[in-house]
């Protein structure tokens, strides 16, 4: 049987030594009238036949799209050496740090994680991460509600509406006051945001590059919010950082986001990363795993995991969160990748995948009945094509020359019929681009 | 050791993206830019392997040794199912391809991984149907507290407390309180168990619910569990089931069966998922019929042709949990290990996790004070109050483990057991293994008799030995910014 190492001689001696006379009455305090017959299941599968049913599963997918399609989550390339680290098993087997002095790699790796959050986002503290950017988003929320004890918050519709949907059902049993902006012109709508803010308000959500892919200057939200006594939160694209002004910068005081793009696997939809940062004043109302950096009985610099007083094991039902663990293999993921570009790399990643968007925006608009909607608004790397038909039909002509061409906005927003969202990363040549573009200028 | 970022040199490049095809790069407006990179580290790719080699050199994973870490079943990895993650049909998947038109037809695989799941585990775990949404244990107790509050909602019950066990996991009472609950903690009784006379008084008309780990975090089946559910049932309460501790049950028994209305499966404990240093880990949930209406949106149906299709029209559904579909790269070892395992394997998984914990209980019983004397199932809990009037605590046992080459066992939890050691040494594990951990925790037992002093030295092989967390409380150093020292303001 796999996995089990004990010989039938070894069972025995166990057994005597315990003093039963087998297995099953190591099981008596399970009644027997609730004890199971079996379970309806196959027999055990040997390795190699597993190995065969699932690589048969995984062939039936359709891993041959040229994959135009982002909204948050983004087809970059992973560099070599980032597997190779997270499949050491030291990291992958190991569990949360409870005992540092045998875990000081994942602490240190969570540390050093810590910062490249904080100076990738212009923001003085981070914690260990979290499941995804959506729940992340959640609980940056909720921690907006324990900093200012209000009970109100603003949500720009830019935000991803997958987060969005997120944020009403966690909060529907809270009695939170969740009001949702639509956007102005493809951006945040600074009167609507500033009529909804009042005292009551805790903290306003925003984005950037926004669902639509649109670059915002946030300053004056973050302005408009402090004026009344409420947070600025900020999902951001972790890649878009190389270039786009940070959250920081902009006067956020928490900052969340999606780090898949940061060298993890699209893997239909996890595992992911949320990451979390914020002011420093705040760090006490933060949820989740928090590392530090202190020194041992020697004086020996080291790490161990920190304001333990916040978390569920201690505080029980007062806690800042239910959250566990984090996501570290997942953080530990995103700080090799990091490393590996490190500050020149990032920079030149970001220009590129910006270039070849705006290289396909260029070629696509070009087509006869194509526009950019929003077409006064800066980028990054993706945007919203207008078409004359309904996007979804599109799409479908696409898909038959195994063009992923985008995602149809149809879905999530009213009034676009016709709008497909279409994301441009490094892994796009320009070959591809053009492709597109003939495939779509015959499809219309 | 030292930073990445104190390795960094100026001008350093690691690995480059490729030359852009583009002729005319685009310079957006600059206000919108940021006005100096990001500070990250600047190193060579073999600088990068190996500070991080030598960062894993100093952890300690299930790979490296007994990690008998209670409540945690910190079981042996196949390393087959990390290969299964990584197929390119799988990793290169985007989440967004069902919701193309025609898209589920492009993902057929994934969501018949999806579907065989739901399916192993409604007959594992005696459920009518799951959704494995929920991205790590204590995000499935949410999930499932949040059914609980959209089940008597949906029935006009204005019901908010729900009842814990004072030996339950602290993410359970969290969980609660989260999804809008008041929490009722139910003490437990001398023999360890929930004291159901405590619990028969507390419930009342405002009673949502109950979440159980069974068996319990002190390694006790609970005989009466039936009798409990019956006792919230009476009440139009549900019981929860917290999975933590289902590799205990696996083919022995089913929670559905036992009453249970909502449970959780930690597919990275009983599963054996990699924990990953503290995730990513998942944390499906499966409920009974009449509650399959609450569960997230989405789920995967079958059609009758055999092909499949992901349901968004649930009007009852608390909502979304999660993005997609769960963390699928989990999801799908943990569907390889069911396969490996299979009906036998299943079974037999749990029948030696239960005989390895219970041959570590009797080997220690005459040298740690066991609370509750019965057999236990997959984990057991001793005490070092013995040791303590000594001046040895459960931390310095602990600390004395790591300097024989194993992993501490969960020490202080239970809350309910002083100085609490709670030994979990899960199916993979040898009778050699355990033998030299019952030697090095006796050898331990004897020093605190002869030598306590010995304990403040350890643990005395690690690269540090015990750190200052008062220190790093009390004096926050959490972030090296750029440019300046550690993150400041965070101070009290």
């Amino acid at each position: 049987m796999p996995f089990i190492p004990h010989t039938d001689e070894q069972v025995a001696e166990m057994l005597a030594a315990i003093g039963v006379a087998d297995i099953d009455e190591l099981f008596a305090d399970i009644p027997p009238e609730l004890r199971c017959d079996g379970l309806r299941l196959p027999a055990g599968l040997s390795e190699q036949q597993t190995l065969a049913h699932m690589a048969h599963l995984a062939g039936q997918n359709a891993t041959d799209l040229t994959l135009f399609v982002g909204g948050g989550f983004y087809d970059h390339y992973t560099p070599a050496a980032v597997e190779a680290i997270v499949s050491r098993s030291e990291f992958y087997t190991a569990y949360t740090p409870y005992q540092p002095e045998i875990s000081q790699g994942t602490l240190q790796a969570i540390y050093e994680y810590q910062s490249a959050m904080c100076r990738l986002t212009d923001m003085e503290v981070a914690n260990a991460s979290m499941y995804d950017g959506g729940t992340a988003l959640y609980e940056a929320v909720m921690m907006a509600l324990r900093v200012t004890g209000r009970n109100r918050v603003i949500v720009d519709e830019g935000v991803s509406p997958i987060y969005r949907t997120m944020l009403r059902s966690y909060t529907t049993n809270l009695g939170i006051d969740l009001a949702e902006t639509p956007t102005a012109g493809g951006l945040a709508d600074r009167g609507r945001i500033a009529a909804e803010l009042n005292d009551g308000t805790a903290a306003v959500v925003a984005t950037n590059p926004n669902f639509f892919g649109c670059l915002d200057d946030l300053t004056d939200l973050a302005d408009a919010a402090h004026a009344r006594g409420a947070l600025l939160i900020v999902s951001a694209y972790p890649i878009s950082l190389g270039l786009v002004k940070t959250p920081g910068a902009m006067g956020a005081d928490i900052v969340t986001g999606e780090g898949q793009s940061l060298g993890l696997p699209l893997s239909f939809g996890g595992p992911y990363l949320g990451f979390m940062t914020a002011r420093a004043e705040h760090v006490r109302k933060m949820p989740g795993r928090i590392c530090g950096r202190t020194v041992d009985a020697n004086g020996r610099e080291g790490f161990v995991l920190t304001l333990q007083a916040r978390e569920q094991h201690i505080r029980r039902e007062k806690a800042t969160s239910n959250i566990c663990t984090n996501q570290s293999l997942c953080a530990l993921t995103s700080l090799v990748y990091l490393s590996l570009l490190g500050k020149g790399g990032l920079v030149a990643l970001a220009q590129l995948c910006a270039d070849k968007a705006h290289y396909a925006h260029e070629r696509l608009t070009a087509i006869r009945g194509v526009s950019r909607r929003f077409g006064g608004r800066w980028f990054f790397n993706e945007f919203v094509l207008e078409l004359p038909t309904p996007a979804r039909v599109v799409i479908n002509r696409l898909l038959e020359k195994r063009i992923a061409a985008g995602f149809p906005l149809a879905r999530y927003y009213e009034d676009m019929d016709n709008c497909l969202l279409l994301a441009v990363t490094e892994k796009r040549t320009k070959e591809d681009i053009d492709r597109l573009a003939a495939a779509l200028e015959v499809s219309l | 050791m030292k930073l990445s970022f104190d390795k960094s040199v100026p001008g350093r490049r690691g690995i480059r993206p490729p030359a852009s095809d583009i002729d005319s790069p685009v310079a957006i407006k600059p206000s919108l830019l940021r006005d100096r990179p990001a500070e990250l580290a600047e190193l060579s790719e073999l600088d990068v392997v190996r500070h991080f080699t030598a960062l894993s050199e100093l952890n300690f994973g299930v790979d490296s040794g007994l990690y008998p870490l209670g409540s945690c079943t910190m079981k042996y990895n196949p390393k087959i199912c990390e290969q299964v993650a990584g197929l390119a049909g799988f990793a290169g998947l985007h989440p967004l391809l069902p919701q193309l038109p025609g898209g589920p037809n492009l993902v057929r695989g994934a969501l018949a991984v999806l579907h065989a799941v739901d399916l192993l585990l409604c007959e594992i775990c005696g459920m009518a149907e799951f959704t494995l949404q929920p991205l790590a244990g204590a995000h499935g107790e949410l999930t499932g507290a949040m059914i609980i509050a959209a089940y008597h909602a949906d029935r006009g019950n204005k019901k908010k407390t729900i009842l814990i066990p004072d030996s339950a996991h602290g993410t359970n009472p969290a969980s609660a309180a989260i999804a809008g609950f008041t929490v009722k903690s139910i003490p437990s009784d001398s023999a360890g168990l929930m004291d159901t006379g405590a619990l028969a008084e507390a419930i009342d008309d405002d009673v949502a619910g109950l979440m159980l780990t069974c068996p319990n975090t002190l390694g006790l089946f609970n005989p009466h569990v039936t009798d409990i559910c019956r006792m919230i049932h009476d009440a139009d309460g549900l019981v929860y089931y917290d999975g933590a501790n289902l590799n205990a049950l696996l083919g022995r028994c089913r929670p559905g069966d036992l009453g249970f209305d909502i449970v959780h499966v930690n597919l990275h404990k009983t599963f054996a998922t990699p924990h990953g240093g503290g995730g990513p880990g998942a944390g499906p949930v499966g409920v009974v019929a009449r509650l399959v209406d609450f569960l997230p949106i989405s789920v995967v149906r079958m059609r009758q042709d055999g092909s499949y299709a992901l349901d968004y029209d649930r009007p009852k559904s608390i909502g979304y949990v999660a993005p997609f579909y769960g963390s699928f790269g989990i999801i799908a070892r943990a569907h390889a290990y069911m396969l490996m395992l299979g009906r036998d394997g299943l079974r037999r998984a749990a029948d030696h996790a239960v005989l390895n914990a219970n041959y570590v209980r009797v080997r220690l019983a005459s040298h740690y004070d066991l609370p509750h004397k019965q057999a236990c199932m997959h984990e057991c809990v001793f005490s070092a109050t013995r040791q303590l009037r000594r001046g040895v605590s459960a931390m310095d046992i602990a600390k004395g483990i790591i300097d024989r080459g194993m992993h501490p066992p969960t020490v202080y939890f239970p809350l309910t057991v002083a100085e609490a050691m709670m030994i979990e040494p899960t199916e993979t594990e040898s009778k050699e293994v355990l033998d030299d951990f019952v030697d090095a925790m006796i050898g331990l037992a004897r020093l605190a008799e002869s030598d306590p002093e010995a304990f403040v030295e350890m643990p005395a092989t690690t690269p540090v030995t015990r750190l200052d967390e008062v220190r790093a409380a009390r004096r926050p150093d959490l972030a090296s910014l750029a440019g300046g020292p550690a993150a400041k303001g965070a101070a009290q």
